[in-house]
């Protein structure tokens, strides 16, 4: 089987006494979507800011495409391939949607050093800018301010700069959160389609997103993966049950 | 409400139209005073790019502004001294061009801003207040003890620096200089902002996270957009020494740095013409309140107040009828 586009290995992560990140190895394959699952504070975030760079770790690796990029900053991670959205979004809340695509689009063809080219009248910037919206849906929004839109269409954004940058491998922090049952069913066809382009390690608490989109599953609770597997095997399993489907085994 | 393009439009029509006014009615004062306004509002551009843009509170732009004017002082005097520069290796003469003081104060300021760039950037929000603010008292300390150019005296220069082919001690003609320059500025800053480079550092103002992850590295960026500043303010100080042939440790006091960032907060902060606005408004207040009252600063502080609280987009903004303060 071919080599992972990314792995971690064994990595941890604590706050003072809480331990947010419990020896974690997993791996994302080409092709695949991998749903990271748990409950409310189970540290998916913190596993996936430490997977994306902004977040150093106490202990483990993690890899890129077999490469080694514990030691790498957040922007280094991003030109090596990694396109991540936020559950809370870290958009440029005053400038336009239009614009927020625009500054992905720059950071994929490395122009910011440009300081006399007008970033508008730059059409390649400009339709892989426009390109990315269309295909998140937010294109009419395009010259709204970002700090009017709403908590969904935030999310769409999100996903849109994510796509500006053409990454190895995505990594999403509940992408439909927001979203409505309309705009999330959308969105998870989105994504589903998206797969083939590059995998994706999703975090999500819509399990019918979730049932419909995963490839595998990993399931994190207080910190550690207590199963990975299908979604058969993780429906199956009694574990996961008692831990998080809060159904009595 | 009035389009941007406009108001910065009558601006720039106002500032020019005001001193040929005034010499045709043979106002010298007026003419001196517009020119003060204008490199006032040069130095807030240069503040603007790094505050406005790339939201960076420096509290030390006076050191640019004043390595500008000692750029000034420095070449001028060792010029009307007939003494050379001696760098113990080698030794250069001074000049009276003002060209070639203007490419010394953009070199040394930049060069300044490069090194206080590199140490303050690694803090935010009030450090990074705390630290520019620091770096301004070391020079102005530094000004103050350096005997060979004046110590806390200052030193004075007696014949304005020369530029081929205008007689730079016609009042009229040391102002079309000086706007000229800041019309300089203000297209640069025009320029930038509209580039990707602009692009990403406003970003960079308002998101770090969203700028690292599109590859990005903000912290550069601001290094960038800082040293630009820092340049942009240092010619400034160039031209504020030659206006009154005279330079001091006061061009490095923090009051210059406070002052800088109040008139750009009030003409409209990351506004194009947000510093020429509150810079011409800044001079007027000096101007009318000082001769009026010595508490001038009271109103000033006033005004600043009513801006903070009820019109974030300064004078620019309440023009425009656009909020936000950057647009
Ligand atoms: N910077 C921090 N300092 C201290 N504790 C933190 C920090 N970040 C997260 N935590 C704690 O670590 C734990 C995991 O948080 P995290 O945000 O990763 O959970 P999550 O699984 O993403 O939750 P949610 O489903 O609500 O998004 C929580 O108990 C949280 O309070
Ligand atoms: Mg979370």
């Amino acid at each position: 089987m071919s080599e992972p586009v990314l792995s971690t290995h064994g990595l941890r992560k604590s706050f003072g006494a809480l331990t947010a990140t419990d020896n974690v190895s997993i791996d994302l394959r080409r092709g695949e979507i991998h749903a990271i699952i748990g409950p409310n504070g189970a540290g998916k975030t913190t596993l996936i800011a430490q997977i994306s760079g902004s977040l150093a770790s106490d202990a483990g690796r993690v890899e890129l495409e077999g490469r080694d990029v514990t030691s790498l900053g957040t922007e280094a991670r991003a030109r090596a391939g990694l396109g991540r959205t936020f559950q809370i979004s870290a958009l440029a809340m005053e400038d336009t949607v239009f614009e927020n695509v625009l500054l992905g689009a720059v950071g994929a063809t490395s122009g910011a050093w440009a300081l006399f080219r007008s970033v508008i009248h730059d059409r390649n910037l400009t339709d892989h800018a426009m390109q990315a919206l269309e295909r998140v849906g937010l294109a009419g929004a395009h010259r709204t301010r970002c700090a009017d839109l709403s908590h969904g269409q935030r999310r769409q954004l999100e996903v849109a700069v994510a796509l500006t940058l053409r990454p190895r491998l995505f990594v999403m922090d509940e992408p439909t959160a927001g979203l409505g049952a309309e705009g999330s069913r959308a969105m998870t066809a989105f994504l589903d389609g998206l797969r083939v382009e590059a995998p994706i390690l999703l975090v999500e608490h819509d399990m019918d997103a979730v049932f419909a989109l995963a490839d595998r599953i990993s399931v994190l609770v207080y910190g550690r993966i207590i199963a990975t597997g299908t979604i058969d095997d993780i429906r199956a399993s009694e574990e996961v049950r008692e831990a998080y489907l809060g159904e009595p085994a | 409400m009035i389009g941007e393009r406009y108001v910065n439009g009558a601006v720039l029509i106002g500032l020019i139209a005001l001193p040929l006014w005034a010499l045709s009615a043979d106002e010298v004062f007026t003419i001196t005073l517009t020119t003060r306004a204008a490199i006032l509002a040069l130095a807030a551009v240069g503040l603007n790019i790094a505050l406005g843009i790339g939201g960076m509170v420096s509290f030390g732009h006076a050191v640019f502004f004043g390595l500008g004017g000692y750029a000034m002082g420095i070449l001028a005097f060792h010029a009307q001294t007939f003494s050379p520069l001696d760098f113990g290796l080698f030794a250069l003469p001074g000049t009276k061009s003002m060209p070639v003081i203007w490419l010394v104060a953009t070199v040394v300021s930049a060069f300044a801003a490069w090194i206080i760039g590199l140490l303050s950037l690694r803090t935010a929000g009030v450090y990074f207040i705390m630290i520019t603010l620091a770096f301004g008292q070391m020079f102005f300390y530094f000004a103050i003890s350096w005997g060979a150019y004046g110590g806390e005296d200052g030193l004075s220069i007696y014949v304005r620096n020369s530029f081929v082919g205008l007689d730079t001690l016609m009042p009229i003609q040391f102002f079309g200089l000086c706007f000229a320059l800041l019309c300089l500025a203000l297209l640069l800053q025009w320029r930038l902002r509209r580039s990707p480079f602009g692009l990403a550092l406003n970003a960079a103002r308002q998101s770090t996270e969203r700028v690292q992850s599109v590859g990005l590295n903000p912290r550069q960026l601001k290094l960038l957009a800082f040293v630009i500043s820092g340049a942009i303010t240092g010619v400034a100080g160039a031209l504020f020494a030659d206006l009154n042939r005279f330079v001091s440790p006061t061009m490095f006091s923090w009051q210059l740095s406070g002052e800088l960032i109040i008139l750009t907060i009030i003409g409209g902060v990351g506004r194009l013409m947000g510093p020429v606005i509150g810079a011409a408004i800044f001079i007027t207040l000096e101007h009318w309140l000082g001769g009026l009252t010595d508490f001038w600063h009271v109103w000033l502080g006033t005004i600043l107040l009513a801006i903070v609280l009820f019109w974030r987009g300064g004078v620019i903004g309440l023009l425009t009828g656009k909020e936000g303060p950057h647009v």
